[in-house]
């Protein structure tokens, strides 16, 4: 079972400030669509350092989400990357499915 | 305090400028996706506080501290704890932020940095000519900032929308104008003798009725410089 992501951390940062919130939401779901594109096309042509680089990208943005268990999975499948293997790569794409979905309700 | 922000992320930036904007006295000048912008920024402006990501492809934030030859005060805001020893082998790097940076903490880091003693701001030179031998050139070659001496550049010259440095030991290829590279080189030892070409002056070996031998380049002087590099020898 995948974690939920949340917006606790950036609900914290932003105090009162609604445009800050505002402004975040709209970043990150420009950002993490083209990071996830980008992370799928890296997969499907079998660039693995480049895959092990978005990961890495894309790892900071479970944290913000509060997803630290999916965080540290992400942590676990860079190495695997780096190390030329990919356990983790299905979980990993779970996750993205997850946020992907999450985004378009915030 | 003048801050700039440097991490190839959006949401990273927008976080960072953020816990910023809840501390008076920081001011947060400028933003930057990649490190290599940001050199060319500091080569103009007086910065006191710089937050860095150190995970940036192509260049990275290590890549960056190393290529800063006066550094303000860096900040190193990453996941990567594996980075801390290296960080702090390096004078300018004051603290390490872990992601998810918390306000409490980031307050705590910017109350070091208050208390430190107050580093002179770097003066930026407002003459080239003020440059003297031993002085650096970074050159941006396919995303890598390679150092050069001045003093060990022969000859560049001008090769349509790219240049050719020529140093003693190697030679480069940029893409720029001799009109940009002229404007970073000090008069003391650098002369335009031709419209493609620039020489440093210290380098001649011999001058030969249109032309100067500089190592093994034999380099054409134009009709209209060759007045300016008379007036420049000590002739006897």
């Amino acid at each position: 079972m995948i974690e939920q992501p949340n917006l606790n951390y950036v609900d914290e940062l932003a105090g009162d400030d609604i445009e800050f919130r505002n402004q975040f939401i709209t970043i990150i779901k420009d950002e993490f669509p083209l990071e996830k594109e980008e992370y799928h096309g890296h997969v499907t042509n079998n660039r693995v350092k480049a895959t092990a680089e978005i990961v890495h990208k894309l790892k900071h943005k479970f944290n913000i989400l509060g997803m630290e268990n999916s965080y540290k999975l992400a942590v676990a499948y860079e190495m695997e990357l780096l190390d030329g293997k990919n356990g983790s790569e299905s979980k990993f794409n779970e996750v993205l499915e997850t946020i992907e979905e999450y985004i378009k309700t915030i | 305090m003048n801050c700039i922000i440097i991490d190839d992320e959006a949401t990273a930036r927008a976080i960072v400028r953020q816990l910023c904007s809840k501390i008076p006295e920081l001011d947060i000048i400028e933003e930057f996706d990649n490190a290599i912008s940001a050199i060319k920024f500091l080569n103009q402006q007086n910065i006191e506080i710089i937050f860095l990501d150190i995970h940036m492809p192509g260049f990275s934030g290590v890549d960056f501290v190393q290529t800063l030859k006066d550094p303000p005060n860096i900040v190193l805001t990453t996941s990567d704890t594996d980075f801390a020893i290296t960080a702090y082998e390096y004078e300018c790097i004051v603290d390490y932020l872990v992601k998810p940076i918390t306000q409490e903490r980031f307050e705590k880091c910017i109350t070091k940095i208050s208390g430190l003693a107050s580093k002179p701001p770097r003066v930026i030179s407002e003459s080239k000519q003020d440059a003297v031998e031993g002085e650096d050139l970074y050159i941006n070659i396919d995303r890598r900032l390679i150092k050069l001496k001045l003093n060990e550049i022969l000859v560049i010259e001008a090769k349509g929308d790219y240049i050719d440095v020529k140093t003693e030991k190697e030679e480069y290829r940029v893409h720029t104008t001799l009109k940009k590279i002229k404007e970073k080189l000090p008069e003391k030892l650098f002369l335009q003798i031709h419209r493609s070409y620039i020489i440093n002056f210290t380098k001649i070996i011999d001058i030969e009725d249109n032309s100067v031998l500089i190592a093994k380049n034999v380099v054409p002087i134009s009709r209209s410089n060759r007045p300016e590099l008379m007036r420049r020898l000590n002739l006897l």
